[in-house]
């Protein structure tokens, strides 16, 4: 065998490159089966910019599944509750250029709360079937409420409603929200050197 | 003699303090109209516990502490309570909020406390709840809860009891004020939070640009005779800072992001010591505060005690203000505080100083010019950062690089401002990409909550129609099961059954309409 390759050159260096390939083809094996990772790491990232308000306003079920679909290469800009913010967001993930929110799902809103008026209500339970986050509390033929710090505001609970009496409110009203906005930029006109100066008063 | 360290930057602002007498407090009349927030303080804002149209005597508890982060408020004269609504308030934000508005009847009248001279046979606890329900929240300007402070928890063991008598802000003379007229309740004060915390130490710090609150301090402490130690530093904004005083003076820096205690310290400012005392030995809740009542276009600038919920309008007729139109009001110093946008609107337990000064006095801010990088905010930030970098970063909005720079360690001083010469309003960048960061972490606490929600809720509506469909099928297998064992197929039974009573109703048609 040793006398055969020695005399053969050529049949050597094929073998050797053969036996490299075979050998480095099991190690690669191996690893896809031993560190495999569960579920799609990208989704799940993408997953964890989405607002999460499960509103289905994309088009999709719950921000899992669009998620997935962005993965597979659907178009970013379809969550009108994340907004400019998470279109941005995402697009620094995915290394693509941020597009303008897609008007055809919806438009960027205030955060928004759901509330029943507890007077109207006929303790249906529709809306509780309705609520993607378990967010009302309620019994059939009692009064239902909203848990407000739970409620996403993704509006799917205004439909069901048969006597329409859930409001959606701005979650961030108050004091309590307020943050100093930043300074307005006022670009003050400055002349960088004085005969750009010139030049505009003769024009 | 203790050693004094220096502090890096800093400014050295006109100090303007004498405009306002320091030394010399009056009272200042109670108002026909107290408006008394609900939220004073930082936390969550109080209960009303009154009803409109009832009679309060002064000291009742009028709105009671909700949770832990809150305190409660008193009524600081008495009254009647005419109406509970949102009324405009000392905010940056111009804002409404809550308040118990309250006319005052003229008689003044007031519950009786009973207080406890001898506090020191009591134990912590029962102390802090009385802190607590005097409703004290920290007098310095943040207004933290007094209590929550005084509970640093087991892991946190105080060393030292700090009193913050820097009052480095130009102008502001409140304190200087309290020091020369109450030092001996101060000291009392002082030593009653010393024996809550359990400190060994009692430490006070005086910049030296006030030396008649210093000779009162240190006579009142001969007058004691407990062992507070009274240490002097020289005169340069900000160190007052919390973090600041405590670098002066033992020279530790408070871990990033840490509080005092991290390091064995507690730093209370004078006016919350001397509320302590009046709470212990007199039983007397917070119902009052100095204020400096300062700028020239006051005609007499001074300090007074007031009644909290006494609108800004109010004090500065009492101390002369010469109104003229667009007159701007300082809610605070010059350097940290923020101009009211409604006159109406109340003192609070954090109001330590209203400014009112002529327009040649503290003219409005120029139109910020570009950053030349000039780096002289880098010179005088007191905490070592890099305010212009923070700057640009503000400015792009990028919150990684942002807290990476370390934005939470700014105390908004407002030295780096102070010295820009292209006057940026540093700060306000500051205070908005701080504001920015905090919702985006609340936006992100919220959305993890409700994937976890929608997720859970999945598997539930999964296992529910697993549990169906598996009931379905062992409902079918027994089904399959008896056909063997009977023989009879059940299906092809009910059919039959079904044909038999189609039959007998086809045979009585009568019954059916």
């Amino acid at each position: 065998m040793l006398a055969l390759l020695s005399d053969q050159p050529l049949l050597a260096a094929l073998s050797a490159l053969l036996g490299l390939g075979a050998i480095f083809g099991a190690l690669l094996g191996f690893a896809a089966i031993r560190f495999r990772v569960e579920g799609n790491p990208i989704s799940d990232q993408i997953n964890a910019l989405l607002p999460q308000t499960q509103c289905g306003q994309c088009g999709y079920p719950g921000c899992r599944p669009y998620s997935e679909a962005i993965a597979d290469g659907d178009a970013i800009n379809k969550c009108p509750p994340g907004g400019e913010e998470t279109i941005q967001a995402l697009a620094d993930l995915l290394d693509v250029e941020p597009q303008p929110l897609d008007a055809e799902h919806g438009v960027e809103k205030e955060p928004v709360v759901a509330w029943i008026r507890e007077d109207e209500c006929i303790g249906c339970t529709k809306c509780i079937q309705a609520c993607p986050v378990d967010a009302i509390l309620g019994a059939a033929k009692v009064m239902h409420t909203v848990i407000a710090d739970e409620c996403t505001g993704c509006d799917l609970c205004i439909e069901p409603c048969p006597v329409d009496c859930i409001d959606l409110i701005p979650r961030k009203e108050g004091i309590g929200f307020w943050h100093w906005p930043l300074p307005e930029d006022r670009a003050p006109r400055f002349d960088v050197i004085a005969t750009d100066a010139a030049t505009r008063d003769a024009a | 003699m203790r050693t004094i360290h220096d502090i890096h930057g800093g400014i050295h602002p006109p100090e303007r303090k004498a405009l306002s007498r320091p030394g010399e407090l009056s009272t200042a009349p109670i108002p026909a109209v107290l408006v008394l927030p609900l939220r004073q303080h930082l936390g969550v804002p109080a209960l009303p516990v009154v009803n409109v149209g009832d009679h309060v005597l002064g000291g009742q508890t009028i709105a009671e502490a909700q949770g832990v982060m809150s305190v409660p408020v008193h009524a600081p004269t008495s009254g009647v309570v005419t109406v509970i609504e949102a009324r405009p308030i000392a905010h940056a934000s111009g804002f409404e909020d809550q308040c118990i508005v309250i006319e005052a009847d003229g008689q003044d009248e007031w519950l009786s406390f009973t207080g406890t001279a001898d506090w020191r046979g009591l134990d912590a606890a029962t102390l802090v709840g009385r802190v607590r329900a005097a409703g004290i929240a920290g007098m310095g300007g943040a207004g933290f809860p007094t209590a929550v402070k005084l509970s640093p928890g087991p892991a946190r063991s105080i060393e030292t009891l700090l009193l913050n008598g820097t009052e480095c802000e130009p102008y502001i003379t409140a304190d200087d004020t309290l020091m020369q007229c109450q030092a001996d309740e101060l000291i009392e004060g002082a030593q009653i939070l010393a024996h809550i915390v359990s400190a060994k130490a009692i430490l006070i710090g005086i910049e030296d640009n006030k030396p008649d609150a210093i000779a009162s301090v240190e006579a009142a402490i001969a007058r004691s005779g407990a062992e507070i130690e009274l240490a002097t530093f020289p005169t340069k904004y900000p160190s007052g800072g919390e973090k600041q005083i405590i670098e002066i003076l033992t020279g530790q820096q408070v871990p990033s992001g840490g509080i005092p205690a991290d390091i064995g310290l507690l730093c209370v400012s004078p006016g919350t010591a001397v509320a302590t005392k009046r709470a212990i030995i007199d039983g007397a809740p917070l119902t009052h505060r100095i204020v400096t009542l300062t700028g020239e276009a006051l005609a007499s600038p001074q300090n007074v005690t007031a009644c909290l919920g006494t609108p800004i309008t109010a004090l500065l007729t009492h101390a002369g203000l010469n109104a003229e139109s667009q007159q701007r009001i300082i809610h605070g110093g010059p350097m940290m505080g923020f101009a009211v946008s409604d006159l109406r609107a109340p003192i609070t337990k954090i109001t330590n100083c209203l400014l009112a000064p002529t327009p040649a006095e503290l003219p409005l801010p120029e139109p910020a010019k570009p950053c030349i990088r000039c780096g002289h905010c880098a010179e005088a930030c007191p905490a070592s950062l890099l305010p212009q970098q923070l700057y640009w970063y503000a400015r792009a909005k990028d919150q990684e690089q942002l807290t990476e720079h370390r934005l939470f360690d700014c105390i908004e001083c407002g030295a780096c401002a102070y010295v820009c010469p292209s006057q940026i309003p540093l700060v306000q960048y500051y205070r908005a990409a701080k504001g920015q960061i905090r919702d985006s972490e609340q936006e992100k606490q919220r959305s993890d909550n409700s994937r976890e929600r929608f997720e859970a809720r999945q598997v539930r509506l999964e296992t529910e129609a697993a549990e169906r469909e598996a009931k379905r099928a062992a409902r079918k297998a027994a089904a399959q099961s008896r056909a063997a064992e009977d023989g009879v197929d059940p299906i092809q039974a009910a059919i039959e059954r079904a044909k038999a009573r189609k039959a007998d109703q086809g045979s009585e048609p009568e019954q059916t309409p």
